[in-house]
């Protein structure tokens, strides 16, 4: 039997859920809203929630005094690209683990984890030097290739996920039916694990979109995507916060736009054959 | 086309031999089917054949040829799953067609094929449905005709019917049966279940623990088992087993008599106590506890009223008794 609950529980927990939510996404609401604020009340003492002259400027001004659809573009290239990439390569590499798994293929699904574990700052100088030695600094393609690089075990690990869901029996027909390594990845394997290779997709193109780090580390100015557009705008001007939020919210309004569109994708995907 | 050799075909898990070394002749259009209990190697010993388990010994011939080292597309071998292994995102035309398409074959052709093995299977009207459309016995028709237009050498049957109901069961085996005698192309058919290894083979292969416990038509095995093993795992009920005294006195270590050969008579031999009755209407097994015997199952007549707790008779038919040997082999 289904368990009960009373209406007043309900009401609670239900009240309870969104103070949570609200409790995470209010630095985000906080922002949205600041970017609306003149400069005096952004900063106003004690903080204002709704100002009370509600004004565009800030994006006017942070649109005219930056080249916003080139960081923009830059973006673009560099999330997806190093998501395609990455999912070229892990592909077989998921598939060569879920299917022909040798004796230490657990051991190196958590080595290529354990990587995520270090801090990014301690690789800091030798990427530093190899990016500038490879004339790689400060281009879109060695972005693509850092971030790819980065996300590689995660797509792998959520890769080998869904590939271990795929009952095996359906790959030995394949083979019995003629088909290659490649058509058998191309036609069998691909289609069936798509709804976990979108939402693979989909979570690195958001973590990638979102990468602060390298990205302003290894660019300047011609590769430097909407992370490095952000980081502009709070070195020099640090104090203009209302300017700073503007920047921020069209640097991460793509990114929670795709995400909102998305979002039963990427839960169904997460959640994939968790649940049966 | 169709004749299938094993010369000394060894199979290893590890150190633990699975298929210790087989010798067997399959020939042209021969239903053979491997039989015996779980973990006895006959899945392995299938799979060895297709392809999708590598030999640690020996030579697999396929029409002369050695096909140890060739991989499952080469060997011109159907395969049909126990749970199907359909395509789940292509439809059921698609699902047919895919090894032709695999095979580069011009589309129209493809296209005639699959029409020709959907009509065999009474599948024409579901060839746009995708497989999770489908029941069960519709799935397992999808699978046999995904293996039919490949036109292969031999067919390749791991437990098919194991995921269907009694009923479907039976109408399945009848099907695939009439299958083998239209399209009169070898199959290989692995169970655990001896009614179907009785009732659809040409030639049964009893396996246990990896090795050939015997090879011959299913009434061979049923009259001359060569082994206590087969004895006991062909014929249902079981054949009654019995050691020591009663053994004896017929020069063997143990001797086996089906139900069907020992009969209610007043005066007979063995006198013993009913145990438990069941009638199914055109016979009734009775479970017997015999003095000095043990407990045998008698196959009486339907109209039998013997029940719980009533003395009876029995005369075993002592032209029908197998006698076994100390290493359990039949003795002449």
């Amino acid at each position: 039997m289904a368990r009960t609950y009373s209406t007043r529980r309900k009401i609670l927990t239900t009240a309870a859920a969104w103070g949570v939510a609200l409790l995470i996404f209010f630095p985000v609401l906080w922002m949205i809203l600041t970017s609306f604020k003149t400069e005096a009340s952004a900063v106003a003492s004690p903080p204002q929630l709704f100002s009370a002259d509600w004004t565009f400027e800030n994006y006017a001004e942070v649109w005219s005094r930056s080249d916003y659809p080139r960081f923009f573009w830059n973006s673009v290239v560099i999330s997806i690209g190093s998501t395609l990439l990455g999912l070229a390569i892990a592909i077989p590499a998921a598939w060569s683990m879920a299917f022909v798994p040798g004796k230490r293929t657990k051991d190196l699904l958590m080595w290529m984890l354990s990587t995520k574990m270090m801090p990014a700052v301690g690789v800091l100088i030798p990427m530093y030097l190899l990016f500038q030695r490879l004339g790689l600094f400060d281009t879109k393609i060695g972005l693509v290739l850092a971030l790819m690089l980065m996300n590689l075990p995660i797509i792998v690990w959520m890769l080998y996920t869904y590939f271990k869901e795929i009952p095996g029996e359906i790959l030995e027909a394949a083979r019995m039916d003629g088909a290659s390594l490649w058509n058998e990845i191309v036609h069998v394997l691909t289609p069936m694990a798509l709804p976990g290779i979108a939402s693979t997709l989909l979570l690195n193109v958001i973590l990638a979109w979102n990468e602060a780090f390298w990205t302003i580390t290894l660019t300047t100015t011609k590769a430097a995507p909407l992370s490095a557009f952000i980081a502009s705008f709070s070195a020099p001007q640090g104090l203009f916060y209302a300017k700073l939020s503007a920047a921020s919210t069209m640097a991460i309004a793509p990114i929670l736009i795709l995400g909102w569109f998305s979002q039963k994708q990427l839960v169904r995907g997460l959640t994939f054959g968790a649940v049966k | 086309m169709g004749k299938i050799t094993l010369k000394q075909v060894r199979k290893s898990f590890g150190d633990v031999a699975v298929i210790p070394g087989i010798d067997l002749d399959i020939d042209e259009g021969e239903f053979v089917v491997f039989v015996g209990p779980s973990g006895c190697g006959k899945s392995t010993l299938l799979r060895l054949i297709a392809g999708l388990e590598d030999t640690t010994g020996g030579v697999i011939e396929i029409d002369g040829k050695d096909a140890t080292q060739l991989p499952p597309a080469k060997r011109g071998l159907a395969m049909v799953f126990q749970s199907y292994a359909l395509y789940p995102h292509m439809s059921v035309r698609k699902n047919i067609a895919f090894p032709l398409k695999m095979a580069g074959l011009p589309v129209a052709e493809q296209e005639k094929r699959v029409a020709n093995a959907a009509r065999i299977l009474n599948l024409t009207s579901y060839l746009d449905r995708r497989p999770g459309q489908l029941s069960g016995g519709q799935r397992q028709r999808v699978a046999i005709g995904r293996a039919i237009v490949r036109e292969p050498a031999a067919f390749l049957f791991d437990e098919p019917l194991s995921n269907l109901d009694a009923a479907l069961r039976v109408s399945m085996r009848q099907e695939i049966t009439e299958l083998h005698q239209t399209l009169k192309t070898t199959m290989i058919y692995v169970t655990h279940d001896q009614v179907e290894a009785m009732t659809m083979a040409d030639k049964i292969v009893v396996l246990n623990a990896g090795r050939i416990e015997q090879v011959g038509s299913p009434l061979e095995l049923y009259h001359h088992p060569a082994n206590l093993f087969v004895a006991g795992f062909i014929g249902s009920p079981k054949m009654n087993l019995i050691d020591g005294a009663e053994a004896a006195k017929h020069g063997a270590v143990t001797i086996g008599i089906r139900p069907e050969h020992i009969t209610v008579q007043d005066g007979g031999p063995w006198q013993g106590v009913v145990g438990l009755s069941e009638h199914l209407g055109s016979d009734t097994f009775l479970r017997v506890q015999v003095d000095g015997v043990g407990m045998l199952t008698v196959r009486a007549g339907g109209e039998i009223t013997l029940r719980h707790g009533d003395a009876v008779a029995l005369a075993p038919q002592l032209d029908k008794l197998h006698r076994f040997g100390t290493d359990g082999k039949a003795l002449a």
